[in-house]
């Protein structure tokens, strides 16, 4: 599968698998999910000292650094992760299909729900000190962002033209050479835009939880999510607004010194066989590449490093033959294998079967009140889907058809769309509280707030793909504008919509268990979902119903996509695909 | 799905030299069989239990409609792909375990576009642990073989089809394979551009500039088989099974007009257009003597030139004391240089005049001509025509040994199509007309489209024609 769609946190697999495979899946999540639960409670009893949070803006560039560096770890876990990942489940197999079902239900989780048996799991681990959330907080950003990198990265091993792998066998690449002349470069692209996709989600994620409470217990980092939640409790406006400001100024920047030097760099493992005409610019690359430092060092480095390695596995015997891209590795699996397959398989029955214990105690009126909330949420969700393909689709076609607007829009929406939008969450929660609106419909504009960019961005991008000769056809047949909108443009954005939408729709719930549950100025704003019964769980640390909570989310969550979001994407790839 | 219904022919007919296990074989199938998987649990046969050898020395095209396993043969010969059963051998060795040394050119090329020319050419010998100066010294020098001069620095999206093509070769042929595997090469290429690569693969290949002992070619076009190959597999699908293994045995290079080039392309073109019919024996390829073996000869191309201006070129090259530039000569004479070479051709055709380094110098032949008058000069034009043009030989030959002493002119335009084109057959027969009249070697009757013996001309043919009028 190559990546067409740019801004996408869920890619959707076009493949299918057995049903068993998601019961296995699932049975992993939830003994890893009591394991982690299990071991967070027997710690608890440890005291963590609590990091103060000042108001003063002095302190911001300081807080600013500590969530950069903790977002930089994360991401690079994260992209170690996912490479190892893709690489391993594109080259064994037998595991394959377990390793991409496992792929597939977890970037659609949302990871948040996990967030405090995570951070109990590590603070148990690093008894009585701050290390322990702040390990927490980075598993939990990881989790968030390393899904899709994966998937993506695995997906374009996948795709490589069967004869390029063909002409690194025959000329007998080690792994190594395959690896950085061959699989890295062609993935590359996949890479950077997930990348920018999942830092946005990273980011999301990290200003809701650097600061959380659970019990009489306050959990919190230096940082400018616990800065702006701070500046939220004590009612600071400067303050809030000076650490909402700083977010924007982070993303930006980023987004200007990383994300668009990259986009322009790995314009040279574009796979095409012509040159395009269209590229990204980036004066900060231009500046690298004139720089005589930067465009002779690294390859002379480069090549010190390299060429021992080249020579050292030249020696190996095993790189003087052809390896078949078939019919390897045909022996039976070893009897060593097939015994650690039953003991994970034990471990993971015996997880499973505890958690599920652990569920029976769950009361009636509690799962009364779950199932209200699932609903709730589910069409609070689906509403704020719903809102932002209203006003987006004619926004975004509007701007997509006119050329010289989408060329100054494009790059605005794609910097919002990665703009947390957990940091505005606060300023309309204030607002929320000052009209006296509850949270019911409150959260919906809170989600609204996290997902429109996605949509928006992707239908402009949609609009700019049809091609003008279809335009000219509309024109010159006088079609009338319910012929243009139902035979050209809705058909025309059909791809573009859907992965908005997809990726819209696991924000929406992601949002959901923040957007429904928050404690501003001593007062806790709450409604019905099940966002709001996590995080009464959590902060009630009741267990089983958080367990039921994430389990009853995740479950919604995959059925959509498989059910509605699937099937909608292979008719987007098959019948409203524009080949050019 | 399995489909036995065809028994395997392992070794076909007219095959003696082809696939007898012999010692020279560097590359060997014994009995290889390919199933591929299903998601059914069902397997696909697409290949039934086959023996191929490649042999040092030759060319080796194997041919066959799609769906016939062309592709999967040759991955299970070069190693990257595993027969579901039987072996193959690398110098009688298992090929799995063997240290061999193919290379393949693909059809798509296969280049890496985001390493330039040289980086991709330089990369297999990155995989076998070439030092960066050697590395980079035999890449160059294999770059400059195939014309690729300059080009190192541009990646691989900046050139034409061709180009890559080139690349795609460089990169092949710089490991030294001993067996070059070649998938479609061609087929991705326009007609002029394959044409071109074909044969300098060909010069490559005659001149032993490649180290390379054997060429394996996998393809589905007839004629660049039959312009290729020394031996010629067919392939015959479901499942795929040789059909038929024979020799080429014309000489290089070949011509696609010549019959029997093109009675083994009707050969080819038969066998696989009748897959259920058990193919016939190869035709008959022998060169020697045939009954009508004038028309096995070669007409050489007449250039399209008076003889009133090779008259005048030796003329005004004896002036310049015999020898000239030819860029100089058309500078004095006004002429565009395409307008000139023409007449240099027929001087030289004629044996007047020889080309060296770009300069024209007359011969003593040349000189006499050039220093005689008008009927001289017709004589000396005459003996030269005879003695060097075939076409007008063939003429006269024929004139002499009719009773009637007259030809029509179709008779040596049949002849001269198929050779050449029907407008450069005309144009031929044209210049041969305006030779042979300036040399009095015949007449034409441009009436009756006819060659007429000069001396006859009046009297015979008067009375030809009075008695075919008699007749009527």
């Amino acid at each position: 599968m190559k990546i067409q769609h740019p801004l996408a946190r869920t890619l959707v697999t076009a493949r299918s698998w057995p049903f068993f495979m998601d019961l296995v899946v699932a049975g992993v999540a939830l003994s890893v999910f009591f394991a982690v639960v299990s071991t967070g409670v027997y710690w608890l009893g440890k005291p963590v000292p609590v990091v103060p949070i000042s108001n003063s803006i002095s302190a911001l560039p300081l807080y600013a650094f500590y969530s950069i560096v903790r977002m930089g770890i994360a991401y690079m876990l994260s992209l170690a992760f996912a490479i190892s990942y893709g690489y391993i489940a594109a080259y064994n197999p037998r595991i394959e299909p377990l390793m991409v079902a496992v792929l597939d239900i977890l970037q659609s989780i949302p990871v948040l729900s996990f967030l405090p048996p995570v951070v109990l799991a590590m603070v148990a681990l690093v008894p009585g000190h701050q290390l322990g959330i702040e390990m927490g907080v980075i598993l939990l950003i990881f989790t968030g962002q390393v899904w899709n990198l994966a998937f993506s990265f695995y997906s374009s091993l996948k795709s490589i033209p069967r004869e390029m792998v063909e002409a690194s066998r025959i000329y007998r690449f080690s792994a190594w050479q395959r690896f950085i002349q061959l699989e890295m470069p062609y993935a590359a692209i996949g890479l950077v835009w997930n990348s920018i996709v999942s830092v946005a989600g990273g980011w999301f994620a990290l200003i809701f939880c650097e600061t959380f409470t659970m019990g009489d217990r306050n959990f919190q980092l230096p940082g400018l999510g616990s800065y702006i939640q701070t500046a939220t409790y004590s009612g600071d406006m400067r303050a809030l607004w000076s650490g909402i400001a700083a977010v924007v100024l982070i993303v930006v920047a980023t987004d200007q010194l990383v994300w668009r030097p990259l986009i322009a760099w790995s314009d040279k493992f574009k796979f095409e066989q012509v040159e395009s005409t269209e590229r990204v610019t980036s004066p900060i690359l231009e500046l690298l590449r004139r720089s005589n430092l930067f465009s002779t060092l690294p390859g002379r480095v480069f090549s010190r490093i390299d060429e021992p390695i080249f020579r050292r596995l030249a020696k190996n015997p095993k790189s003087h033959v052809v390896h078949a891209l078939d019919g390897e590795d045909r022996s039976r699996p070893s009897a060593a294998l097939w015994t650690m397959a039953a003991l994970a398989a034990v471990f993971v029955f015996w997880g499973a079967t505890k958690a599920a214990l652990m569920l029976a105690t769950v009361t009636w009126p509690e799962l009364r009140l779950l199932l209200e909330g699932a609903a709730a949420t589910f069409l609070r969700v689906n509403a704020s889907l719903l809102i932002s393909a209203a006003w987006t689709i004619p926004v975004g076609v509007a701007i997509g058809l006119n050329p010289r607007l989408a060329r100054i829009v494009q790059p605005i929406a794609q910097i919002l769309a990665s703009v947390p939008a957990t940091a505005f969450f606060p300023i309309l929660l204030m607002g929320l509280v000052k009209i006296g609106g509850g949270l019911g419909v409150g959260s919906i504009a809170l989600m609204l707030l996290g997902t429109q960019w996605y949509i928006l961005f992707n239908v402009i991008a949609g609009a700019m793909s049809i091609p003008s000769d279809l335009r000219e056809v509309s024109t010159l047949y006088h079609f009338t504008r319910w012929q243009r909108w139902t035979r050209l443009i809705l058909p025309g954005i059909f791809p573009y919509l859907i992965t908005g939408m997809v990726t819209a729709s696991g924000g929406a719930w992601n949002a959901s268990v923040m957007a429904e549950y928050s404690h501003v100025k001593d007062r806790t704003l709450e409604t019905i979902g099940l966002g709001a019964q996590i995080d009464a769980a959590t902060d009630s640390g009741r267990f089983p119903v958080l367990l039921l909570a994430t389990i009853m989310i995740s479950l919604m969550v995959v059925t959509m996509n498989r059910l509605v979001w699937r099937r909608l994407y292979r008719l987007a790839e098959t019948r409203y695909k524009l080949e050019t | 799905m399995q489909n036995a219904a065809i028994p395997s022919q392992p070794s076909a007919q007219n095959s003696e030299a082809a696939s007898s296990p012999t010692v020279s074989a560097i590359i060997r199938a014994e009995k290889v069989e390919k199933y591929y998987a299903q998601p059914s649990q069902n397997r696909i046969q697409v290949i039934s239990p086959t023996d191929l050898s490649v042999v040092a020395g030759e060319i080796l095209a194997l041919l066959g409609p799609s769906g016939s396993g062309k592709s999967t043969m040759l991955r299970m010969l070069t190693g990257l792909s595993t027969p579901t059963a039987g072996q193959v051998y690398w110098h009688e060795t298992p090929i799995a375990n063997a240290e061999t040394n193919v290379s393949i050119v693909f059809q798509s090329f296969a280049l890496f576009p985001w390493l330039t020319v040289l980086e991709n050419v330089e990369a297999p010998l990155q995989a076998r642990g070439v030092d960066p100066e050697e590395r980079r010294a035999r890449s160059m020098k294999m770059l400059d073989t195939v014309g690729l001069d300059g080009f190192e620095a541009a990646y691989p999206k900046e050139l034409s089809g061709g180009m890559k093509q080139r690349v795609g070769f460089a990169r092949a042929l710089v490991v030294e394979p001993e067996v070059l595997f070649m998938d479609e090469p061609f087929s991705a290429l326009d007609v002029l551009t394959a044409e071109n690569l074909r044969s300098e693969l060909l010069e490559l290949w005659a001149n032993k500039t490649m180290p390379t002992k054997a060429v394996f070619i996998v393809t589905h076009n007839i004629e660049e088989a039959v312009l290729l190959a020394d031996r010629i597999v067919v392939l015959g699908r479901n499942p795929g099974h040789i059909r038929t293994d024979f020799r080429v045995q014309l000489p290089q290079p070949r011509d696609r007009k010549s019959e029997p080039f093109t009675q083994l392309v009707d050969y080819i073109y038969k066998v696989l257009t009748r897959p259920d019919v058990a193919p016939a024996e190869a035709p008959d390829q022998q060169t020697g003597p045939r009954p009508r073996d004038q028309r096995q000869m070669h007409y050489q191309m007449l250039p399209h030139a008076r003889p009133g201006g090779v008259a005048g070129l030796l003329e005004l090259l004896l002036d310049k004391g015999g020898r000239d530039d030819i860029y100089r000569l058309a500078d004095d004479l006004a002429f565009e240089i395409d307008d000139l070479l023409p007449i240099v051709d027929a001087a030289q055709l004629l044996g007047f005049l020889t080309i060296d380094e770009g300069d024209a110098a007359i011969t003593p032949s040349g000189t006499e001509f050039a220093n005689s008058e008008i009927l001289r000069q017709k004589e000396l034009f005459r003996d030269a025509a005879i003695t060097n043009v075939l076409l007008l030989r063939q003429i006269r030959r024929a004139l002499e040994s009719k009773s009637d002493h007259t030809v029509p002119e179709e008779f040596f335009l049949d002849m001269l199509d198929e050779q050449f084109s029907e407008e450069e057959g005309l144009r031929q027969m044209e210049t041969a007309t305006a030779w042979g009249r300036y040399a009095e070697l015949f007449d034409f009757d441009s009436g009756r489209r006819r060659f007429v013996l000069p001396d006859v001309s009046e009297e015979d043919a008067a009375n030809e024609n009075s008695a075919s009028e008699d007749g009527k």
